[in-house]
């Protein structure tokens, strides 16, 4: 009876494994091939420097897709959970600038702090909001990403030898004449040292798969798509809802304080602005382009969604737009049982012909008839 | 004095959040589904009445009507092209479909009337009136929204109690199936709560414009989800609920912005939104929905 | 459901390899572009960034149209020793970030050997590193923070906020417009809340008595009524205004809607106020700015650009952004001229020529923005900021 259910259990793993494995490949060919171009000089200046973007929407993606996916509830804060990371890591590295001078120590340690902070503040949110049922749980994470927001925007953080001064603006910090500013409101922290690099982003993107791809497949994670798939069925064979959810909750957060530290750290200068409530949102495009619920969809749809535009900028006009309807055609193909046989059927009629146009020109082999 | 200015901005503001919450409220109430885009249909309202007041020289009353119509036709439009396919989908997919739509209209918006604001020519021609010494002042923008607001609300309770279609909305909103079961047409008591949703939010859109006179494709996007706030206050699924949510969601805002700080007042507005769900999560007026397996 | 998945996935990889293709396709296209220019030796390239879309887009269309203006106006008269001018402007959203990057990469791989950039000074702050690095000569036209030319290859064309602040203070406290004085600024802008913190700091030292000082923030610029109250009730004389005119224009509604009239005062941000469509302009009657370009001005050198900027683009007012845009290029064809500087140097022999002209004792240069135009090696501008009031509609100086 026990063999029988580890060979079953070995059997059901097995296509997660491959899954999860081809994503590492997929990502680790990406990153070979970008590395070799660019250390013989093909790759253009644009491009160069869309590397490390490229892996923070990935790494934002992913992050998301566990809330929005694997716990199946909206959340349109993540640009807010990014702020944090941001902020908390710029600040530990200009604090730390002097004492700790190797970037390769300091860096990963500021990373940290980033992810830390931003989990600390995915739990305290996580409280009191996960009661919550879909539609009022986006809400107020989108309150939430508003309000870390604006209270960055309107923080003035200056430090002198009487110690840390904080005010809403920059004349009643009182400031001494040795006193430097860190945070200065909308204009936001400068100073914070250029340690990005994309090696680390790399890095950073492969441990966010392998955690995900991990948490997904767990205990944990399992307990998590029960709850998705029906709460109160869930809740009666005895799982803890809210501690579950707490994790999710955390864990994106989390994932999302480390994209924001590559972010912060990969600019000479941070404001709050950028991480409004449209950055939220255009993650969870990624999400829902990706495919939701599905970890390598959301790396691909990032990194397309990002260099399009980017590559064709005369487009640039109407990226929200086509970004819009993307979102609602993609969620009525999906959840439309009608739409979807359609869109099933056309791409079938599509593949019947490319077929047949194959056929004609070349003389059809068996492995391709099949 | 100055409190009582502020009372009175706070309260002007508030019969706005009140109307738009109303549309929000009926339409959660009986479609169960949060329209994100109904802050937008707002700001549409207000290009419709602000063309055919300048293009066209139109009216202003009529040109509000305008707006009704083409905010109506547009609100069932959209029920129809996309949200009626998801009637069985997740609430997931609704909301994300509905984020959609909302930033449809608004980059449409940018591209058709440009991403400069127009300034919006007051629809409201009353006089202010000026008491103790022009001490305290109350525009006559803010008489009309009040005076609009009460109408609304007595007309939609009045409406829901005492006409078939109005009943017919009742009963969906508590019991899809059994509602269905009764004989009613849910596709049409769906469609119609979404056209006057819409229309509601036209009538927001000229008391805002009118109050606050600048236009720009963001502008319904903040007080739509403030008015959310607000009908989550008032309890949502209740018309009284939404009035007194407004109000009071426009008081705090007002107050918190004279009294604590301007830049953190939207941040009480969201404060209190939070504090609500944890609370009462079922707001000052709603009932409280048990949800079954 | 599975096949739907890998249909999307199919067509996402797609795009991918389309996406590759594209860029290389366009690396290929510049490059070889870069050789011709290096060839040739007659083509100038300058590169522009700002905001062409997103809430700050009229900003960076003004900017950029005054320098396409500028730009053609020098090569349809010859171009400048013997090189011709070539425009490049990429849209940075006004962005602090990646957006801002991209912007300037995109500009390098099109060749950009001078940068009259960014508009915005968030998206400058993100880049004077990188043209720093690069050693590109960098000309903003409206980055007004002070925090923009802490390199030396940096240089401005407007005014830095802080010295706005302060003239404004000096202005009201020396001709004693007002004592009692209130204030309404944007806190998420950085403009605004530059000038306002000098301000501060000098209406103090000059004992103007600040009776308000309220903000408010991006998200919430369409109710100035609690602001407006606070002014009216605490007796405030003057209003000041550091912010643009848009929202200033809705102050002034809504002032005037509950009977209060102080005199207000503001920068170069409420230049345009008089030309906003449907606003009723006898509201902007009797206040005063501090702007160093006035469109309305009725001297022979803007009233040619506004009327070259008015055929060519749609009959819209040009603004001061414009004006300094327009003005830097005519800079740096007087440098151009001055230094011998030709199109087959590289952009850091360019830099260096820049460097030297710009703050050579003998230079100084008469525009829009103002006359006498000098530079310290800081990059700061030295010009004076003109007094006006609106009047009958129009500008009319101030002493």
């Amino acid at each position: 009876m026990s063999n029988k259910a580890t060979l079953a259990k070995a059997k059901m793993l097995k296509p997660q494994t491959k899954q999860s494995f081809t994503t590492y490949i997929m990502v680790i060919a990406a990153f070979v091939i970008m590395m070799v171009l660019s250390s013989t000089g093909n790759v253009s200046s644009q491009i160069e420097g869309l590397l490390v973007p490229l892996c923070v929407y990935s790494i934002l993606a992913v992050s998301l897709n566990l809330t929005v996916g694997i716990l199946g509830e909206l959340s349109l804060g993540q640009a807010g959970f990014m702020c944090v990371g941001a902020y908390a890591s710029a600040l530990f590295s200009i604090a730390t600038n002097e004492s700790i001078t190797v970037a390769w120590i300091r860096f990963p340690l500021a990373i940290l702090v980033g992810g830390i902070c931003a989990a600390v503040f995915g739990i305290l949110i996580g409280i009191p909001v996960l009661r919550l049922r879909g539609d009022y749980l986006a809400i107020v994470t989108l309150a939430f990403g508003e309000i870390i927001k604006n209270v960055f925007a309107a923080l003035y953080v200056g430090i002198d030898s009487n110690g840390l001064h904080i005010a809403l603006n920059q004349a009643d910090m009182n400031l001494a004449e040795d006193g430097t500013e860190i945070i200065r409101g909308a204009l936001g922290v400068k100073g914070v040292p250029q340690d990005s690099t994309f090696v680390i982003g790399f890095v950073l993107l492969m441990i966010t798969l392998i955690i995900s791809y991990n948490f997904i497949n767990s205990r944990t994670g399992r307990a998590v798509k029960a709850i998705r798939d029906n709460a109160i069925a869930a809740e009666s064979v005895g799982l803890n809802i809210t501690k579950y959810k707490l994790i999710t909750f955390a864990l994106t957060a989390f994932l999302a304080g480390l994209a924001g530290a590559l972010y912060s750290h990969n600019y000479a200068t941070l404001q709050a602005a950028k991480f409004d409530y449209n950055m939220s949102i255009l993650i969870l495009v990624f999400v829902v382009l990706g495919g939701i619920g599905n970890i390598r969809g959301s790396v691909i749809a990032a990194i397309v969604l990002t260099l399009l535009p980017e590559v064709l900028r005369s487009i640039n006009n109407y990226r929200m737009l086509i970004y819009s309807i993307v979102l609602i055609v993609m969620m009525i193909c999906t959840s439309n049982e009608k739409a979807r046989n359609l869109i099933i059927s056309v791409f079938n009629w599509l593949k019947d012909q490319i077929i047949k146009l194959k056929n004609m020109i070349i003389k059809p082999k068996t492995k391709e008839v099949k | 004095m100055g409190f009582l200015n502020n009372l009175i901005n706070g309260i002007s503001l508030g019969s706005i959040y009140a109307v738009i919450a109303l549309g929000y409220t009926l339409v959660y109430g009986i479609a169960k589904m949060l329209n994100f885009a109904h802050g937008d249909i707002i700001m549409v309202g207000g290009y419709v009445i602000f063309y055919s007041m300048t293009s066209f020289q139109i009216n202003p009353y009529i040109s509000v009507l305008l707006a009704v119509i083409a905010c109506t036709v547009l609100g069932i439009v959209i029920e129809k092209i996309a949200y009626k396919p998801l009637r069985q989908a997740t609430s997931l997919s609704v909301l994300i479909t509905a984020i959609g739509v909302s930033y449809f209209l608004q980059n449409s918006a940018l591209l058709l009337f440009g991403e400069k604001p127009v300034n919006f020519t007051s629809v409201v021609n009353i006089p202010s009136i000026s008491l103790f010494d022009g001490q305290i002042v109350i525009t006559g923008e803010t008489i009309v929204a009040i005076i609009i607001s009460i109408l609304i609300v007595v007309g939609l309770s009045l409406f829901i109690k005492k006409t078939k279609s109005g009943r017919a909305m009742l009963a969906v909103s508590e019991d899809k199936d059994a509602a269905q079961l009764m004989g009613i047409n849910i596709n049409r008591t769906i469609s119609l709560t979404f056209a006057i949703g819409a229309g509601l939010a036209a009538i927001a859109g000229a008391l805002l414009c009118s109050a606050y006179p600048t236009l720009q494709n963001t502008t319904g996007a903040m007080p739509g989800i403030k008015a959310f706030v607000a009908a989550v206050f008032g309890g949502i699924g209740s018309v009284p609920g939404a009035m007194i949510g407004g109000i009071l969601i426009g008081v705090i805002e007002i107050l918190g912005r004279a009294y604590i700080s301007p830049q953190l007042s939207d941040a009480i507005v969201f404060a209190v939104l939070i504090l609500v769900l944890i609370v009462k999560p079922t707001g000052l007026l709603g009932k409280k929905i048990r949800e079954k397996v | 459901m599975k096949s739907l998945k890998r249909i999307l996935a199919m067509s996402a990889a797609a795009a991918i390899a389309v996406s590759c293709f594209a860029g290389c396709a366009s690396n290929t296209a510049t490059s070889s572009e870069g050789e011709a220019n290096g060839a040739t030796g007659k083509t100038i390239v300058i590169g522009g960034s700002g905001p062409l879309t997103g809430s700050a887009a009229q900003y960076g269309v003004g900017v950029k149209n005054a320098i396409e203006l500028a730009v053609n106006e020098i090569n349809a008269a010859g171009g400048v020793n013997g090189n011709t001018l070539k425009l490049v402007f990429e849209d940075d959203e006004a962005d602090s970030g990646d957006k801002a990057v991209n912007a300037y990469n995109t500009l390098k791989d099109q060749g950009m050997q001078i940068f009259l950039g960014t508009v915005t000074t968030g998206s400058c702050l993100a880049v004077i590193d990188k043209s720093k690095a690069d050693n590109i000569f960098q000309f903003t036209p409206s980055a007004s923070a002070q925090d923009v030319i802490a390199n030396d290859n940096c240089f401005q064309i407007c005014f830095t906020d802080p010295n706005q602040g302060k003239a404004s203070a000096d202005y009201i406290a020396d001709n004693q417009v007002a004592t009692k004085v209130g204030v309404i600024y944007d806190s998420s802008d950085a403009y605004s809340s530059g000038i306002y913190n000098a301000f501060k700091k000098e209406a103090q030292a000059k004992g103007l008595e600040l009776v308000s000082e309220q903000s408010f923030t991006k998200d919430s610029k369409t109710d100035f009524s609690a602001q407006i109250a606070d002014c009216k009730n605490k007796g405030a004389e003057l209003v000041f205004l550091p912010i643009y005119y848009q929202e200033a224009s809705l102050i002034l509604t809504q002032s005037n809607n509950v009977g209060y009239a102080p005199k207000f005062f503001g920068c170069d941000g409420l230049d345009g106020i008089t030309s906003i469509e449907n606003f009723d302009t006898a509201l902007a009657e009797g206040v005063m700015l501090l702007t160093p370009f006035a469109a309305d001005s009725k001297d022979q050198a803007t009233q040619d650009f506004v009327k070259a900027y008015k055929e060519a683009y749609n009959g819209e007012t040009p603004n001061q952004f414009a004006a300094d845009a327009y003005d830097g290029v005519k800079i740096l064809a007087k440098l151009i001229e001055k230094q011998n500087i030709t199109g087959d140097m590289s952009a850091s022999d360019i830099c260096e020529k820049l460097k030297a002209g710009i703050t050579a004792s003998d230079f100084s240069f008469d525009g829009l923005t103002g006359t006498g135009m000098t530079w310290t090696a800081g990059g700061e501008v030295s010009k004076a900021p003109k007094a006006v009031v609106i009047k009958d509609g129009n500008y009319s100086a101030l002493e």
